[in-house]
């Protein structure tokens, strides 16, 4: 009875306590970045030649899918530097009020033919992407490479029939990765970071779907210091190589 | 504290968690039913990605639960009642897909069934069958989650059964396979339906390794789960719409069931 009475009350604190929850406040020392699931290896680079340039501070993270980051932080999560991959993404959060400052395109992207190491089905161009025959990846609509993907083909005439409609671009690249599809567009940049598994194939609309990459300051950051300082990171000429290191283009 | 008999008043330390405890599980599900756009609900339902997306889970869902039935039972009926060496372990690993992340029962399906995959390499080099991106794939994922549910029902109704019937049954020259069918199955027939039940709710559900196994194609491989998280990108209402189609569907199928066939089984 009294170890049953005893438990509830833990339970029930614990409860409590979660409801109470409050973001810590953490003010100088740690700045955290909200960016696209795309930015996720060069930007770790770059926060840890950030932590090197700036002993005791703390950059983290946190990767995803645009709209579902903008969604977070109208939700109201702490954040300091939102950094999405599409200008639309950023436009909401400017709307919402939570940044005030500027926002600065400071990377491009555009897409690319992926396919597995050797291209087994013998791929050479977008108009492949119409053939049945071939298992072709893809990114759903919804999300940007899937936007921008629509903008290629429109522009080339072609009409993909993809085997699967991918909820990122992580996912279709996995895909290829394994050798489950024949070929897939991917970003540049992800070509890139696949390393040997996968080679890449220009074509000549790729100009027609280019990603804009905007970066700013929230304007209720909990480190507003860190935050400028992070954006200034970025757009410096450090950041500018690493930027181009993994295949984005100069804005 | 002294016994009590029959409908027990339950103490309060009791009732105060349990109450928590349903408010915790019911007031998400009320909370979609508050922000369901209802006005939109009629000309969403008929719009055709909802319909494709639900029949396509119905389907697959079902064909699942069958392809369960059929591998499941028999399984079942070893682990409950073969005599067989290392039946603990062997039933511990049943349960493996039961607790694994569904993630990653997808990329081992990967590995094993896709087109590089160890077995899935033959199937496409000899017979040009490969299950990513196709319907039968969806089956294979839903299958591979839920089937768990239906052995650990079905089993445990096994050992609950007394043997004393089928060995009566046996004594009376019925044969091995005529003492299961005639004898075995309907002394479990609650059990099983309880878990035919649960394994078709859980593949009805499924997400993870349908996805990653799958993939997502509209009519083919988009089931409900997937439209919702698709949705969720773009057009939350969408969503949301999806989502209490889904909870309402669980939720009739449940209640049918267990009224038509689980009156008085607890």
């Amino acid at each position: 009875m009294r170890l049953l009475a005893a438990s509830v009350l833990v339970a029930a604190s614990v409860l409590v306590a979660c409801g109470n929850a409050e973001p810590p406040d953490r003010g100088g020392g740690r700045v955290t970045v909200f960016a696209a699931a795309s930015l996720s290896g060069v930007f770790t680079k770059l926060g840890e030649e950030f932590e090197a340039a700036n002993p005791g501070v703390e950059v983290v993270f946190n990767f995803g899918g645009s709209s579902s980051l903008a969604q977070q932080i109208a939700q109201g999560a702490p954040v300091d530097v939102f950094a999405p991959a599409a200008p639309a993404n950023m436009r909401q959060v400017v709307e919402s009020g939570d940044v005030t400052a500027t926002p600065v395109t400071f990377a491009r992207n555009a897409l690319r033919i992926a396919v597995p190491r050797g291209n087994p089905a013998g791929i050479t161009g977008l108009a492949d992407f119409a053939d049945a025959d071939a298992a072709i990846a893809l990114c759903a609509e919804q999300v940007p490479c899937g936007a921008a993907a629509k903008a290629v083909f429109e522009a080339a005439g072609v009409t993909p029939r993809p085997d699967t409609l991918e909820q990122d671009v992580k996912a279709v690249l996995a895909k290829v990765r394994l050798g489950e599809v024949d070929a897939a567009l991917v970003y540049l940049t992800d070509v890139r970071s696949a390393g040997d598994a996968v080679e890449g194939i220009d074509f000549p609309e790729a100009g027609r779907a280019v990603n804009d990459y905007p970066i700013a300051p929230l304007a209720d950051a909990p480190d507003a210091a860190g935050a400028r300082a992070f954006v200034d990171f970025v757009l410096s000429d450090a950041g500018r190589a690493a930027l181009t290191d993994a295949g984005f283009l100069a804005p | 504290m002294s016994r009590v008999r029959g409908r027990a008043r339950p103490p309060v330390v009791l009732v105060l968690p349990a109450a928590l405890g349903l408010a915790f599980l019911l007031v998400p599900l009320v909370g979609l039913l508050v922000r369901t756009p209802w006005a939109e609900l009629p000309r969403r339902l008929v719009s055709a990605e909802v319909g494709e997306a639900l029949r396509l889970s119905l389907v697959c869902a079902s064909l699942a639960t069958v392809v369960c039935l059929l591998l499941g039972v028999p399984l079942a009926w070893v682990l409950a009642r073969a005599d067989l060496p290392g039946r603990g372990f062997l039933r511990a690993l049943v349960t493996v897909p039961l607790v694994l992340p569904p993630v990653v029962g997808g990329v081992a399906l990967l590995f094993v069934l896709g087109r590089r995959g160890l077995v899935g390499e033959h199937l496409d080099a000899w017979f040009g069958v490969s299950l990513p991106f196709t319907t039968a794939g969806v089956v294979v994922a839903e299958a591979f989650v839920a089937m768990p549910f239906l052995v650990i029902s079905v089993e445990g109704a096994l050992r609950a059964a007394d043997p004393r019937y089928e060995e009566a049954a046996a004594t009376l020259g019925a044969s091995r396979l005529v003492v299961f069918r005639r004898v075995t199955l309907p002394s479990i027939l609650p059990g099983l339906v309880a878990g035919t039940v649960l394994c078709w709710a859980r593949a009805l559900g499924e997400f993870g390794a349908t996805i990653t196994f799958a993939g997502n194609f509209p009519g083919e491989t988009t089931t409900m789960p997937l439209a919702v998280y698709l949705a969720l990108e773009t057009d939350p209402d969408a969503a949301i719409v999806l989502s209490v189609v889904l909870l309402l569907v669980s939720v009739a199928v449940l209640a049918g069931l267990r009224d038509r066939w689980l009156r008085g089984v607890a």
